[in-house]
Formats: structure tokens, C-alpha cells, sequence
């Protein structure tokens, strides 16, 4: 940032002071340990990959929308970068798709939100909400970043090799991912330990932050709503990350050392017989991923909770309704979320008997859920609010949220489950939890912080813009995609439905898809590359705003009560200039009788 | 060095009555049981799962693991004593014990790796006729198989069958020990040849990884004890108290190391 005004050249020689020697560039924001630059690296690196995840995505839209097309100007560009085995004539090929399939997964999980919802945010805010200097482990904390970009380069590497990347589905099931000819998959799995460590020693930080770090008076009860989403976040991280390592060394193993672990005796691969001792389960690696995949779910979706909760808080201008409710909620998911994890494997034959055991726990961890989000939405009662761009985003996640949510219940019985099973329908539950739901809160998140992070303010108007085109479309690219998906179609086809639609001229209906289902591709497809184009609003908003902004007036410019502003703008190494005190809790809106509608947290 | 702006480096929190690093390193230990907890699962579900009959028994050698076993135990007594010298400003004491618990760790590795070349020289061999035979092919090659037999144009190799066939457990005692005659075998009657790696068998498997897996924390516990007991001995000068929190932490790695091993013993070597 460029010192402009008198102002601001006070507030960097304020910033000198405080920490002696001057560090080098690289030390200040490549190999920095203050959390507040490593939030900020997780934060732009992890937009990056957001934005490279969806354009896997928008690529893979043509091909089911026009299967077998040449992509326009970028099919050329595909068939120069990978070769044209894989893109010949600019056409993506079934391996091509089958590998944006898997990669454009495992980037928007485990290099986007991930790092987005719970390093980025987690890192910059949880410090400042609970008066803490920095995290516990500064150099664990740099150790964590750095792990998790060289985990993110194994992975974009993949691409370029002989084969392409990983080609399995993000859930990478035995014994396919190890049978299919590329070693993408080897690339994969050496990735994900990086980004496992990575997000291991972030947790154990986080943890040890909050448990250790709080300022006085700072009790468990007076801890933002976010802080403590971010609380069960860690856990979840911390224990359920580990089966996925240990499934992953045990695929490596397969891979590499030619072991059996997930491979059945007698498997036969492209109609021989596979030289291996077998004796393996591929049901094992299924537990083992989802042992790690159901609760990455909440990994996801908590962290948004929380930056809702004070988004909502701050512009309804009143406390969050049921502030406890909230906190014995978040943590009955976090121990919930671990005995869920089968509701994944219904069709897998493992039994009715499992299946009606995950299928209860499955129903009983929505409770908390609901309840979570009925707080929210009660806390809007009565309300004055203030539509500002990040509330806008937040609001429209509750809804979102909630049709993310109820869809999801038939997927949770295992009557209806079979149904439903790998269609597009799955596609569209899973992301409406995540696109507008968890990305919105994100959203909200950056507009809300922003001015906190730069000291200036994101364009208003752009960001409206931003937020309803990008309403209006994703809407548009998910709502179809229930239809389709219960109408029958299959999700991870290469070619968009067309031996579906070539089954129905085939005289008579069976195992047909009707013409406007198979439209509706070309409908979704459309809706997603305009939803692509709403994003330039942001991108442009974003960076221009660092630089010409509208200047924050003071450091609290929401009027919030939280910790996280009564730093300086932005907060120094150390963060607060006088250690804060804690006298109450987090959403002291509108108290009667004080001369402000908001009462600080650290105000006697 | 950026200047500590941290509270509870040295000095415990008073409503936890923890300092940081110890928070730290039970939550990476709760980390680490959740990842061994897993493979530990992992062996249960294969063992249930594998057809009657099929699962080894006896193929590793007792008196070693049994070896390695007290090896361990004895290092986790001395990791203790060593943190108690310092706590009683006891530096030589310290040097002393911390460099047998070093010593420990490297005598396990190398019983380890001995147990390791042991199983990659030991092959089964079955041959065009149906019979299976498992021994030593002469010149204990590593890692020997039909592909590089025939690559290597051998027309033929010699092998030592095992006394007993149901098991190793005899023949791991030595070459003299439990091996029968000699005898040559053409190339081109043999179907298959393999040693006993990973790839042999679930039960190799599940053995190699657990194994490795754990080997690879002693070697990485060693080495962090060898760093905090030679090249950042200095911080004892300056900061005792934070010197001994740091033994103490590696300390309760290291317990946690030997604990999985406890394990691993009856898990892979008795049952």
C-alpha cells in the first residue's frame, strides 16, 4: 500500500517503531510468521485456485453442452499445453474431462475453500477476535503455508505429465485410481500428504491459539460466534484428516510398491487378470475416504456459519438470538459429523443393517444444523437492517444454504438414496452447500473485512452487481440440475447424456432421457459461463480497491463490537497497541442506555 | 529473529496450567493416534476379511522384535531420566542419558533394517510342475524376479529351500541353521519368483507400512532429540526453563513412538 496523506505516513512510521529492524521483502511476505500476512498469502492463494477450479469447470460445461465440439479458442490452446492425444483438434477428449473432473474437485475442496474458509479467514480474524499477539506457533504457522503451496504445485504439475492428472474422481475409489495408466494419481496422493500436513499443523495452531491465546477476561462464553466455528473446525481438521493420510500412504502403496490394499483377489484390469497378491478391500479405502470426506463437509460449511453470524450480528445491529444455542450446536455437529460418514456408501452393498445405522445418525446431525440456522434467521427479526453488499451476501445464504440442506435429506435415507445415487442431483445438493452457501459467506467475508485488511473501503455499488448477477446465475446453473438428476442423469459422463438421449430414439422411452433434459445442459452451461463473467466485477473491485478505495475513516468502520477492530488499520506486528481487556460478550447491539448502538467488547 | 510478542512460552497459563508447546504437542499426538488408529483398522478389516487359511502366521523373527522391543522401553526410561536431570540442573546427566535414548534409537533402526534385508533375500519360488518352495536364492540378491531373471538372460539360479515349509521363523536364525540342500533351478521352469516384500502378501503389506510408517518416527523423534541435546544445547545457557520444556515435549513424542510399537509387537510378531 502507498502511504498517501499525512495520515497514513503517522501510521507507518507507528508501524516502524514497533518492530525494530526492518525485515527484507522476503522475510515480510514470503517466508513472513506474522498471521496476518499468512492469512493474507492463504487468501489470494487460495482465490487463485478458486478462480483456476471454476474454469476447469466452465471448460468441461462446453463438452457437456456440445459434446464432441471443438472448445472455441481455448480447444487450440488445450491441444498446444497437453498435447494432442488428449485435446486433439481442440476437442476435450473423455481422458481430458475425466481429469478436470477429478482435479476440478479436489482444487475447490482442498485448495480453494479449505485454505479460503478456515486458513485465510482463520488465520487473519481468529487472532484479532480473541486479543491475541499472533497464533501459538508463528513458524508452525509459516511451516503450514509453505506446505500447502508446494502440496498445490504437485498438483498443477500433474497436469503436464505423460497421461494427465489424476483421473479417479476426487474421491479417487480403489481399484480404479490405481488401474488407470497415468500417474496422476501418484502426483495425487503425494499432493494431498503435503496438503494433509498442511492442514495438520494449521490446526494444532488454531487449537492452541484459542485455547492458550485468549485475552483477559476473554472466556469461552464471550468468544465470537466465529471463533468458535472455527474452534470445531480445527478439531475436525485434526482428527479426521489423519485415516485420509494413512488411506493415502495405503494407495500409495498400491500404486508404487505394487501392495494389495485396496485391490480384491481375482481383480481383472482391461480383461486380464491383475499380477497382484490381492486380498485387499476396495470397500476399506471407501470408509477411509469418507471418514475424512463427511466431516471435511462441516470443514466447509462451519467456518461460513461463522462469518455469517457476525456479518448478521453487526448489520441487524442487535445480539445473534440464541448465542448459546449457536455454540452447543457447532459442537454436537463437530461430534456428530464423524459417525455420518456412510450415508456416502449406501449402494455399496455393505449391508441394511450399517446402512439404517448411518441413516439415523445422518438425521440426527441435521438437528443441529436447523438449529443453527434458525438462529440466524430469528436474529433477523425486528431488525433494522443495513443492506450492505457483504449483509446481501449473507442473507442470501440462509436460503441457499437451507435448499442445500433440505435437499439433501432423500439422499440421507438409503430408500430414497438409491434413486438418487450419482446424478446430477447429488451435484446439485452438494453444491448448493458449498458454491452459495459456503462461497457467499466467503464473499461476505472479504467485503467485510477488507477495509480491516487494506484500510479502504470495496466499491458498494460493484459489489451489488457482483452479488445479484452472481445470485441470478448460479441459481440458474443449479436449480436445473435437480431436474436432471431425478429425471435420471447420470453425473461424470464425458459426453453430457448423449447415449441417454441415443437410447430414447432408439424407439420408446426406456432408459431415455426427453430432449428438454438433455437441453438443459445447454442451459446450465450458459448460465455458468455468464455466472464466470459476474466475477470480473469482483476481480476488478477487489484489486482497485486496495489502491483507490474509499479511505476508512476510523478503524471500526462497521461499528462492530468485536475485538478485531479496536487494532490500528491495518494491525501492526502484534496487533493491538495496548494488550484489551474483555468485559462481555460478542453481540452487544443496541444495549438500553448506552450512548451507541454497539458496545465494545473491551469497553469497561 | 523477530522479537517474542508471545505470551506462555515459558511459564503456563494459569487457567489451563499449560504453556503453548505443550497444548501443541498433545494435539499433534491425538493427530497421530487418529493416523495409526486408521492403519490399525485398516490390519483388523484385511485380517477379518482375508479368506481361511490365507493369513501368515510366525514369519517374523520373535527374538528380534522382542530385541527391539525392550530397546525401545529402555530409551523411554532414559528420555525420562534425562528430563528429570535437567529439572534437578543436572547437565552431564542429561548429555549422558539423552545420548543413550540416541543410542536406543539407532540400535532399533538397524535391528529394523536388518529384519527388512532379511525378508527382501527371502523368496517363494513356484514352478511349472505346481510345487512351491520358499528359501534363499544363492547370492542373497535383493529384490530378485522372474522379469529380471529372464532380462538378465540367467539360465538358472540356486536355491536354498527352507527345512520347514510352513514357516520362516527357524530359517531367519541363519543360513546354516534351518536350510535344506541346495539346488539349481532352470529359469525357465519357474512360473513366479518373488521375496517377501510388501507386494507378497496383505499381511506383508499392512507390515511394511506400519513398520515404515513407525520407523520413520523414530528416525524423525531421533533426530529432533539429537538436535535439542547437541547444535541448540546453547538455549540451556540462556533459557533454561524453556530448554527443559523442549526435552519434555520431544519427550512426550518419543513416549508416544515406543507406545505405538508396544502395539505393533503383538499386532504383526505374536498373533
Amino acid at each position: 500500500m502507498q502511504p498517501t496523506t499525512k495520515e497514513s505516513h503517522h501510521a507507518a512510521e507507528a508501524h516502524e517503531e514497533h518492530h525494530h529492524e526492518e525485515l527484507g521483502f522476503l522475510r515480510k511476505y514470503i517466508f513472513s510468521t506474522d498471521h496476518k500476512v499468512i492469512g493474507i498469502q492463504y487468501g489470494i492463494t487460495g482465490l487463485a485456485f478458486l478462480f483456476f477450479g471454476f474454469c476447469l469447470m466452465l471448460l468441461m460445461r462446453w463438452q457437456i453442452a456440445y459434446p464432441g465440439r471443438s472448445i472455441p479458442f481455448f480447444g487450440p490452446l488445450l491441444e498446444r499445453m497437453l498435447g494432442s492425444d488428449v485435446a486433439g483438434g481442440g476437442v476435450m477428449s473423455a481422458n481430458l474431462y475425466n481429469s478436470f473432473g477429478a482435479m476440478h474437485g479436489t482444487i475447490m475442496v482442498f485448495l480453494a475453500i479449505v485454505p479460503l474458509a478456515f486458513a485465510a479467514f482463520g488465520n487473519y480474524v481468529v487472532p484479532l477476535m480473541i486479543g491475541a499477539p499472533d497464533m501459538a506457533f508463528p513458524r508452525v504457522n509459516m511451516a503450514s503455508y509453505q506446505s500447502y503451496v508446494l502440496g498445490s504445485i504437485i498438483m498443477v504439475v500433474s497436469f503436464f505429465i505423460p497421461g494427465g492428472a489424476a483421473q479417479a474422481g476426487w474421491t479417487s475409489y480403489s481399484p480404479l485410481a490405481t488401474s488407470i495408466d497415468t500417474n496422476g494419481q501418484t502426483f495425487w496422493l503425494i499432493g494431498m500428504i503435503f496438503l494433509i500436513t498442511s492442514s495438520l499443523l494449521g490446526a494444532v495452531n488454531f487449537i492452541a491459539t484459542i485455547i492458550q491465546l485468549r485475552a483477559p477476561g476473554m472466556t469461552w462464553m464471550r468468544l465470537p460466534f466465529f471463533v468458535w466455528a472455527q474452534f470445531v473446525t480445527a478439531f475436525l481438521l485434526l482428527l479426521a484428516f489423519p485415516p485420509l493420510e494413512a488411506a493415502g500412504v495405503m494407495q500409495l502403496m498400491d500404486k508404487v510398491a505394487h501392495t494389495s490394499f485396496f485391490l480384491p483377489t481375482g481383480l481383472s484390469v482391461s480383461g486380464q487378470i491383475a499380477p497382484i497378491s490381492g486380498g485387499g478391500s476396495p470397500l476399506l479405502w471407501q470408509h477411509l475416504f469418507w471418514f475424512l470426506g463427511h466431516p471435511e463437509v462441516y470443514v466447509l460449511i462451519l467456518p461460513a456459519m461463522g462469518i455469517v453470524c457476525e456479518i448478521i450480528a453487526n448489520n441487524t445491529r442487535k445480539p445473534i438470538w440464541g448465542y448459546k444455542s449457536l455454540v452447543y450446536s457447532v459442537l454436537a455437529i463437530g461430534f456428530i459429523s464423524f459417525i455420518v460418514w456412510a450415508h456416502h456408501m449406501y449402494l455399496t452393498g455393505m449391508g441394511t443393517k450399517i446402512s439404517t445405522f448411518f441413516q439415523t445418525t445422518t438425521m440426527i446431525i441435521s438437528i443441529p444444523s436447523v438449529i443453527i440456522l434458525t438462529c440466524m434467521f430469528i436474529s433477523l427479526w425486528g431488525g433494522s437492517i443495513r443492506f450492505n453488499t457483504p449483509m446481501l451476501f449473507v442473507l442470501a445464504f440462509l436460503p441457499m444454504f437451507g435448499i442445500g440442506g433440505l435437499t439433501g435429506l432423500p439422499l440421507g435415507f438409503n430408500f430414497s438414496d438409491i434413486h438418487l445415487h450419482d446424478t446430477y442431483y447429488v451435484i446439485a445438493h452438494f453444491h448448493y452447500v458449498v458454491a452459495p452457501g459456503t462461497i457467499f459467506a466467503l464473499f461476505g467475508g472479504v467485503y467485510y473485512w477488507f477495509p480491516k485488511i487494506t484500510g479502504r473501503m470495496m466499491n458498494e455499488w460493484w459489489g451489488k452487481v457482483h452479488f445479484w448477477l452472481s445470485l441470478v446465475f448460479i441459481n440458474l446453473v443449479f436449480q436445473p440440475m435437480f431436474a436432471q438428476g431425478m429425471a435420471g442423469m447420470l453425473r461424470r459422463m464425458s459426453d453430457g447424456g448423449v447415449n441417454y438421449s441415443m437410447a430414447q430414439n432408439q424407439g420408446g422411452v426406456i432408459g431415455g432421457l426427453s430432449d428438454a433434459m438433455i437441453h438443459l445442459n445447454v442451459t446450465v452451461s450458459h448460465a455458468a459461463w455468464a455466472l464466470g463473467l459476474a466475477q470480473l466485477p469482483f476481480i476488478i473491485n477487489f484489486f482497485w480497491s486496495i489502491k483507490n478505495g474509499r479511505k476508512v475513516t476510523s478503524d471500526n468502520p462497521w461499528e462492530s463490537t468485536t475485538l478485531e477492530w479496536q487494532t490500528p488499520t491495518p494491525p501492526p506486528h502484534g496487533n493491538f497497541a495496548h494488550a484489551p481487556q474483555v468485559f462481555r460478550g460478542p453481540y452487544e447491539y443496541s444495549v438500553p442506555g448506552k450512548p451507541r448502538d454497539f458496545t465494545l467488547q473491551n469497553e469497561a | 529473529m523477530q522479537t517474542e510478542i508471545l505470551p506462555y512460552i515459558v511459564e503456563p497459563r494459569k487457567d489451563t496450567g499449560l504453556y503453548n508447546a505443550k497444548v501443541g504437542i498433545w494435539l499433534f499426538l491425538a493427530s497421530e493416534v487418529m493416523l495409526f488408529g486408521a492403519l490399525f483398522s485398516s490390519y483388523i478389516l484385511l485380517r477379518v476379511g482375508a479368506a481361511e487359511g490365507t493369513w501368515p502366521h510366525h514369519l517374523l523373527n520373535i527374538p528380534l522384535g522382542t530385541i527391539n522391543t525392550l530397546v525401545l522401553i529402555c530409551s523411554s526410561v532414559t528420555v525420562v531420566m534425562s528430563w528429570a536431570s535437567l529439572k534437578l540442573n543436572q547437565w552431564s546427566k542429561y548429555k549422558f542419558y539423552q545420548a543413550i535414548t540416541i543410542l536406543c534409537a539407532l540400535i532399533f533402526l538397524g535391528i529394523k533394517s536388518f529384519e527388512y534385508t532379511d525378508k527382501f533375500t527371502h523368496y517363494e519360488v513356484v514352478l511349472k510342475n505346481g510345487t512351491s518352495m520358499t528359501g534363499h536364492v544363492e547370492g542373497s540378491p535383493l529384490f530378485l524376479n522372474l522379469n529380471k531373471l529372464k532380462a538378465a538372460k540367467t539360465e538358472s539360479i540356486g536355491f536354498h529351500p527352507d527345512a520347514h515349509a510352513s514357516g520362516h521363523a527357524e530359517g531367519a536364525k541363519g543360513e546354516a541353521g534351518g536350510h535344506g540342500e541346495g539346488m539349481k533351478i532352470a529359469t525357465a521352469d519357474i512360473t513366479k519368483l518373488e521375496c517377501f516384500g510388501p507386494w507378497h502378501s496383505t499381511y506383508l503389506a499392512i507390515y511394511f507400512t506400519l513398520t515404515g510408517l513407525h520407523a520413520l518416527h523414530v528416525f524423525a523423534g531421533a533426530c529432533v532429540i539429537f538436535a535439542i541435546w547437541g547444535p541448540l544445547a546453547g538455549l540451556w545457557k540462556k533459557d533454561p526453563e524453556r530448554y527443559t520444556n523442549r526435552v519434555e515435549v520431544s519427550g512426550l513424542f518419543w513416549h508416544f513412538v515406543d507406545l505405538v510399537w508396544i502395539f505393533l509387537f503383538p499386532v504383526l510378531y505374536l498373533l
